[in-house]
């Protein structure tokens, strides 16, 4: 019996000690807690993404599209020549664009409402009509648009019934642009309704005191200070759009290919892997200049 | 201080970009060289895996079986029957074109698939790859009923040695919406005339290239095409300026079969480019739609399943290849699908299963109908004459992705 309570005893003292060091030393415990996530973010994310570059300077045999290990710069040049793929590079990045750009329109009354002037309960009412919709698949919301777009489609239907006729916006580019901006709107609203709830109502007050009419409050000291959020809404919203496929294949028609539907062919029907990870480099570079800009804006600081 | 940390991330990407402008520059002025040339391959050549021995006799199931197959090809009416007497459960991928199959068996070849349907176009690409591996027909007693154009044809069949068994064969159709169409269109031009602009529909598939070579044989001999399959630079270039002008007209290029079946029912596409197993499924939902070979002619595949190299379940593969080359379920898909059956003995049974099928697919039609569809074929830089004039497949999908869906 004895014995058995003193080899807890010992038992809890190692423990004691132990924690007693770690106290001590505390770069031990911050490397012990950060150790797992680094090692799996620098194994599995930076070597895959490594491997991948390094495919982009690859070639695939043309007949049987194996991977051929010759290094050339084939594929870089493919990408930056040829018309086609230059023009999916700027459908892509002016529809992410202006994507962005109609979220921010729409979400900023939203979020200037949730986080100013809405009720504690109209403002978590509010919160869950903006977050619940991505409770929902992904696919399931995108097919729904397909619904509403088709050409006995709900749209048509209102649109005969007030005499305006059929309009036909299923598989088009407008219709794509139409679902990017329903589809990734509440990564815009969260963001500025963040930023919005943080100005402070003294310097509000302030402006108003010096004889600032609300428009240029508005315009001079609520915007700026808010800028930071609509900045890190617009890279969710610039690089979701930026990196999609699946949106163009179901909704898109003839000409509706983005860089991540010439990526997914490369990959999945073609087999031309090496020419799929130059052109991953695309987005990668552009999001680099993106961010670098965002960040001289201070959109990270409000993080 | 943040300041100076932009300016520092600034300056690593301008460094960045400025590499990738004299990479740019570098390759450009290197001039075209292209890619390796597409192997010289002559039929002779023996596929990596021509040495390995199939076995002699088919042991127990392995209670699987992983099929890549084209939509309809692994129906529940022979499908179930097959996993009762075997006890083999069937899992079936779906693609969409001759070329997923390719990269689906090329990734997934180190032992996930077993069988692939894959067509004619993609076979020697699969053998070649080594993807594929030699099969012993002796083990499939109905492979002696097949027609002998099914037996051992050149492309699954190399030096006599088989790496699949035949399946079925059938024309690319022409499926109209008989609303639209009060008598049945008689030529391709239709899917070209501005008229129907914005309600025609065909597959997103760089073979089509060789629909519209098809078209042009006929309506431009002086381009001289003989073999849509096998064109010269200027010939190619005639069919893929055809499809670039028809591409404003298209209301989407279909990459699966219900994609098209859901343009048909909505009514967003009246005229397309078609499998029967389109039309056999619209009509089944009382779509009013019909189809026509028109007088050009029709591009058309031959299917064979080709034996995956590492296949995980051969016993299975082996059961399931016996089994869809008797005449019963042979006749079951062909009417199903709405394809020409290979095994001869299948006719008699298809107008059991419905009046009249056996003529209406084909089953017993001459050699002349066989004549009037091009089948599917891997386009090779060695056009028939021997000389290496030829467009290669690479870039049919190149040219596919960039100039006419791009």
């Amino acid at each position: 019996m004895d014995d058995g309570g003193h080899g807890i005893e010992i038992r809890a003292g190692t423990g004691v000690r132990l924690s007693a060091a770690l106290w001590r030393r505390s770069w031990v415990r911050g490397a012990a807690l950060l150790t797992p996530p680094l090692a799996w973010f620098l194994l599995i994310y930076f070597a895959s993404l490594a491997v991948l570059l390094l495919t982009a300077f690859w070639r695939i045999n043309s007949f049987t599209t194996n991977i051929e290990r010759v290094w050339s710069l084939d594929n870089f040049r493919t990408i930056l020549t040829n018309p086609a793929y230059r023009s999916i590079m700027l459908r892509t990045i002016g529809i992410a664009a202006g994507v962005t750009v109609v979220d921010a329109i729409l979400a900023f009354p939203f979020a200037y409402f949730m986080a100013r002037m809405a009720s504690a309960r109209t403002r978590t009412a509010l919160f869950v009509a903006v977050l619940l919709p991505l409770w929902a698949s992904y696919i399931a919301r995108v097919y729904a648009w397909l619904l509403i777009f088709t050409h006995d489609g709900v749209l048509n239907w209102g649109l005969r019934k007030i005499g305006l006729g059929p309009v036909t916006l299923s598989y088009t580019n407008v219709a794509v642009f139409i679902v990017f901006c329903y589809v990734w709107l509440p990564f815009m609203v969260i963001p500025t309704y963040a930023a919005l709830e943080r100005v402070p109502l003294s310097l509000v007050e302030a402006s108003a005191d010096l004889g600032a009419r609300g428009r240029r409050t508005l315009r001079r000291v609520i915007l700026p200070l808010a800028l930071p959020g609509l900045i890190a809404g617009s890279i969710f919203t610039f690089s979701l759009t930026l990196g999609d496929f699946i949106t163009p294949i179901l909704i898109g028609g003839a000409g509706s290919n983005f860089i991540g539907n010439v990526i997914e062919q490369n990959v999945g029907i073609s087999n031309n892997v090496p020419l799929a990870a130059a052109f991953a480099v695309v987005p990668i570079v552009i999001m680099g200049v993106y961010v670098a800009l965002a960040k001289r804006l201070g959109a990270f600081e409000a993080i | 201080m943040n300041g100076k940390d932009g300016r520092r991330w600034t300056s690593a990407l301008a460094v960045i970009g400025a590499a990738l402008a004299l990479v740019a520059a570098a390759c450009s002025s290197k001039g075209a060289t292209g890619g390796p040339t597409p192997g010289n391959t002559s039929t002779a050549a023996q596929p990596p895996t021509a040495n390995l021995k199939p076995p002699t006799s088919i042991g127990p199931g392995e209670g699987q079986l992983n099929l890549i197959a084209w939509e309809g090809y692994v129906d529940p009416t022979w499908k179930k029957p097959f996993e009762q007497q075997t006890g083999c459960h069937v899992n079936a991928t779906y693609a969409g074109s001759s070329d997923q199959m390719v990269t689906l068996m090329k990734n997934g070849g180190g032992g996930q698939f077993d069988l692939v349907s894959s067509s004619g176009d993609a076979d020697l690409r699969i053998i070649y790859a080594g993807d594929a591996r030699p099969v012993n027909v002796n083990l499939i007693p109905d492979w002696q009923n097949f027609f002998p154009a099914f037996q051992s044809p050149p492309f699954n069949t190399i030096n006599g040695v088989h790496y699949g068994i035949s399946l079925q064969w059938g024309p690319n159709i022409l499926m109209y919406n008989t609303k639209d169409f009060s008598s049945p269109p008689t030529s391709w031009s239709i899917i070209y005339d501005p008229k129907y602009k914005g309600k025609i529909t065909i597959p997103d598939n760089p073979i089509q290239i060789a629909d519209a070579a098809l078209y042009l044989s006929k309506t431009n001999p002086s381009l001289g095409i003989t073999d849509p399959y096998e064109l010269t630079q200027p010939q190619f270039q005639a069919a893929v300026a055809l499809l670039k002008q028809q591409r404003p007209l298209i209301r989407k290029y279909w990459g699966l079969a219900s994609q098209e079946i859901s343009m048909f029912t909505n009514g967003e596409a009246v005229i397309g480019a078609a499998w029967p197993y389109q039309e056999s499924q619209l009509k089944g939902a009382k779509v009013s739609v019909a189809s026509v070979i028109p007088q050009e002619g029709a591009t058309g595949w031959a299917d064979t399943w080709m034996f995956a190299t590492k296949a995980p379940h051969p016993n299975c593969a082996y059961l399931w290849l016996k089994y869809i080359s008797t005449p019963k379920v042979q006749a079951q898909q062909a009417v199903t699908y709405g394809e020409t059956p290979d095994n001869s003995l299948a006719c008699p049974l298809m107008d059991q299963l419905q009046k009249g099928a056996c003529a209406q697919y084909h089953a017993n039609a001459p050699a002349s109908y066989f004549n009037s569809i091009s089948l599917w074929k891997t386009p090779l830089a060695t056009c028939d004459n021997g000389k290496m004039d030829c467009v290669p497949y690479s870039q049919w999908q190149q040219a596919w992705t960039t100039e006419v869906t791009g």
